[in-house]
């Protein structure tokens, strides 16, 4: 599978100075990362892990206060390699929404209030290429129809939509000039289940119908099982492991994973579920070593003082943890012993 | 006469509220929350769901039992007593006491300037719950039913805390008055993963170690399955499915508790969704429309859904609000009934 987003060692930090003092906030510290194309990579984590500043710098959005400190974004396309951190805005503008789109989260605050839903679309296509005003609202109504929405909503205002059709109709708007990546972020958080559901169905119609590839972030791991490929752990603005979605929700390593999965409520069993111990710490002052020794129950000296680093345990499945990789390495070593 | 002995503790029953909304200058109106009834036992602390999407009227309600919001018509009695006939003084004197409210986001209930001690305190001194000299003590024992300790919050602000310590003080400061019912609101929905199911267990050791009834609304079926044992699920104003957890959660007869039960979605692949569904496209429209709320959206409908509203039924051990399971037509309903059943599998 031929990557379409590769990652390497990306640092980005938030400085800020406030009553002459100086304070770095690590929001992303030392991810890399590739992403196939053609698939959907889910992010996964709590707030505060980092993953919306992954997303910003992914996009080429990071603006100061957030710094990119080290490390490189590049996207290969097929016609193109582009380092996307030293772009300029204008070839950024031109690679935004035709080549490169996304997703926010709440849908209520994007979409013009005062313009029926035909004309904020004729305004957004109009933008990017030369079209009549008869030709966008036909480009629109074959798109709204292939997608499945009903064609009532190309004389709506916004706010005459429910909050589901609103963010159908957003993803609609992002993606009707077919890029190729698409980053979404939350898509479905804030929404109803079962809205939820079909904002889901119509994301995996766009994947099925132009071939793009995702990048979802959401903290929801129910949503992920039901879109992702592949799911990337964050905790503490670090990659703790990443895998195949199956084997991140089956057979996950990493003891944070373990205690995320478990922790899940389930409608088949009503057995006591218990949390994570402590609190994820402030990216201000993480703790040293790995930042999940204070809350884990494997933690050894080790995992006090050394970061560990993403290991590939099995091929296409990385963890980042001391104790999963000796215990990993021994067993190796009994096998070939 | 006044102080009837009652062993419920919270009735309702036929409680609608109507909320006006003019255009101009014709007025429409919108019914939040349209003939709900259930009731809650005294003797046997339970904790009740209200269960529904946004929209649904849970919130209403809930501001309803919390005496913030007038009924429009019916009755809600707290332990016999009508809520609505309660004087501001006898609500300070014994209703606030009786009934306390925890919400959804614990940063907003408590103002980021002044430490977070200070609420306790407050709540002891405003409802006289202890003695000067033993407030500390009383607020200690009361920190420690929610998991914290005095010494690990005095003195701090609210920024200092987890969501999920914050959310354990807003339930302490429930506490301190010893109610017999706390309305929560959400309480969860805003904590993360990691520290959801702390807040969701502590609830459930609240419930069987002081005796506190909850009234649990929410939009997470799966929370609610995890430690509700009653749950009433709403649909526009109307209660469509109400019982045991097991049973409305467990084998949802409603075709929209089926719906709502199939669209959580599970983080286990083997779970994934198969079917699509329908969306409404107005939010108004459900609303206004006879019959059946759901009849737009029901892959059961019948032409009796379309102008009838549906009768409550009792089946199978809780009570559903449509017609697919009343007598004269549960003859036609159980072939489709199967119909359902093959189709999810």
């Amino acid at each position: 599978m031929p990557t379409i987003v590769e990652v390497k060692d990306l640092k980005a930090y938030y400085h800020t100075h406030a009553y002459g003092v100086q304070r770095t906030v690590k929001a992303v510290d030392g991810i890399t990362l590739n992403i196939p194309e053609g698939q959907v990579y889910g992010i996964a984590g709590e707030s505060g892990c980092g993953k919306s500043t992954l997303l910003k710098v992914l996009l080429g959005a990071h603006k100061p206060p957030l710094y990119v400190v080290d490390g490189s974004v590049r996207y290969l396309f097929d016609d193109a390699q582009i380092a996307t951190l030293s772009l300029d805005e204008n070839t950024l503008r031109e690679l935004r929404w035709k080549q490169v789109s996304y997703i926010p989260q709440g849908s209520m605050h994007v979409l013009n209030p005062v313009r029926r839903i035909e004309d904020i679309f004729h305004d957004f296509v109009a933008a990017h290429q030369q079209v009549s005003k008869a030709e966008s609202t036909q480009l629109t109504r074959t798109y709204l129809r292939e997608l499945g929405l009903p064609e009532k909503v190309m004389a709506a205002y916004p706010h005459q939509l429910s909050g589901g059709m609103r963010q159908r109709v957003t993803i609609a708007l992002a993606t009707i000039l077919s890029p190729k990546l698409i980053f979404a972020d939350e898509p479905t958080t804030a929404l109803d289940v079962i809205v939820q559901r079909g904002v889901i169905q119509i994301l995996k119609e766009i994947k099925r119908r132009e071939g793009s590839t995702f990048v979802l972030i959401t903290h929801d791991l129910g949503v992920h099982a039901n879109l992702a490929d592949r799911i990337a752990v964050l905790y503490a603005g670090k990659l703790v492991e990443e895998a195949d979605s199956r084997t991140i929700l089956k057979k996950p390593l990493h003891p944070y994973t373990k205690f995320l999965i478990q922790s899940l409520p389930r409608l088949d069993d009503r057995s006591t579920r218990v949390s994570i111990p402590g609190r994820p710490p402030a990216l201000d002052n993480p703790p040293d070593g790995c930042r999940f020794h204070p809350r884990c129950p494997l933690a050894v000296d080790k995992c006090r003082t050394v970061d560990p680093a993403m290991v590939a345990i099995q091929p296409g499945h990385r963890v980042a943890c001391h104790v999963v990789t000796e215990a990993t390495e021994e067993v190796r070593h009994a096998a070939t012993a | 006469m006044r102080q009837q002995p009652s062993s419920e503790l919270l009735r309702v029953e036929n409680l609608t509220k109507i909320f006006q909304i003019r255009h101009g200058f014709s007025t429409r109106e919108f019914r939040a929350v349209d003939d709900a009834a259930f009731t809650l036992t005294a003797a046997k602390p339970e904790i009740f769901t209200i269960a529904g999407e946004s929209g649904s009227g849970k919130t209403t309600l809930a501001r309803m039992v919390l005496g913030m919001e007038q009924p429009s018509s019916g009755i809600l009695q707290y332990k016999g007593r009508n809520i609505a006939d309660l004087s501001l003084g006898e609500k300070r004197a014994w209703f606030f006491k009786e009934v306390q409210p925890v919400f959804q986001d614990p940063f907003a209930a408590f103002s980021p300037l002044k430490k977070i001690d200070h609420y306790l305190y407050e709540t002891v001194h405003n409802y006289k719950m202890a003695k000067k000299s033993e407030t500390d003590d009383y607020v200690n024992e009361v920190l420690q039913q929610v998991g914290l300790t005095l010494a690990e919050v005095r003195g701090r602000y609210p920024n200092e805390l987890s969501g999920g310590q914050a959310q354990r003080m807003a339930v302490a400061r429930a506490l301190l008055t010893n109610p017999s019912l706390i309305v929560a609101d959400e309480p969860v929905s805003m904590l993360d993963a990691s520290l959801r199911m702390s807040v969701v267990n502590m609830f459930r050791d609240l419930k069987e170690q002081q005796q506190v009834s909850i009234l649990y609304i929410t939009h997470d079926l799966a929370t609610a399955y995890y430690f509700a044992d009653r749950i009433a699920v709403m649909l526009r104003g109307w209660i469509v499915e109400e019982g045991p957890v097991e049973k409305v959660l467990g084998s949802p007869l409603h075709p929209y508790t089926q719906n709502l039960k199939e669209s959580i979605p599970q983080a286990d692949p083997d779970h994934a969704w198969s079917s699509e569904v329908d969306l409404a496209i107005l939010d108004t429209d459900e609303y206004t429309r006879k019959g059946c709320r759901y009849a737009g959206r029901c892959p059961h409908v019948m032409d009796v859904c379309r102008h009838t509203e549906p009768p409550n039924v009792t089946a199978q051990g809780r009570t559903v609000k449509c017609f697919l399971y009343t007598e004269e037509h549960a003859a036609d309903a159980a072939p489709v009934q199967s119909a359902v059943d093959s189709s999810n599998h």
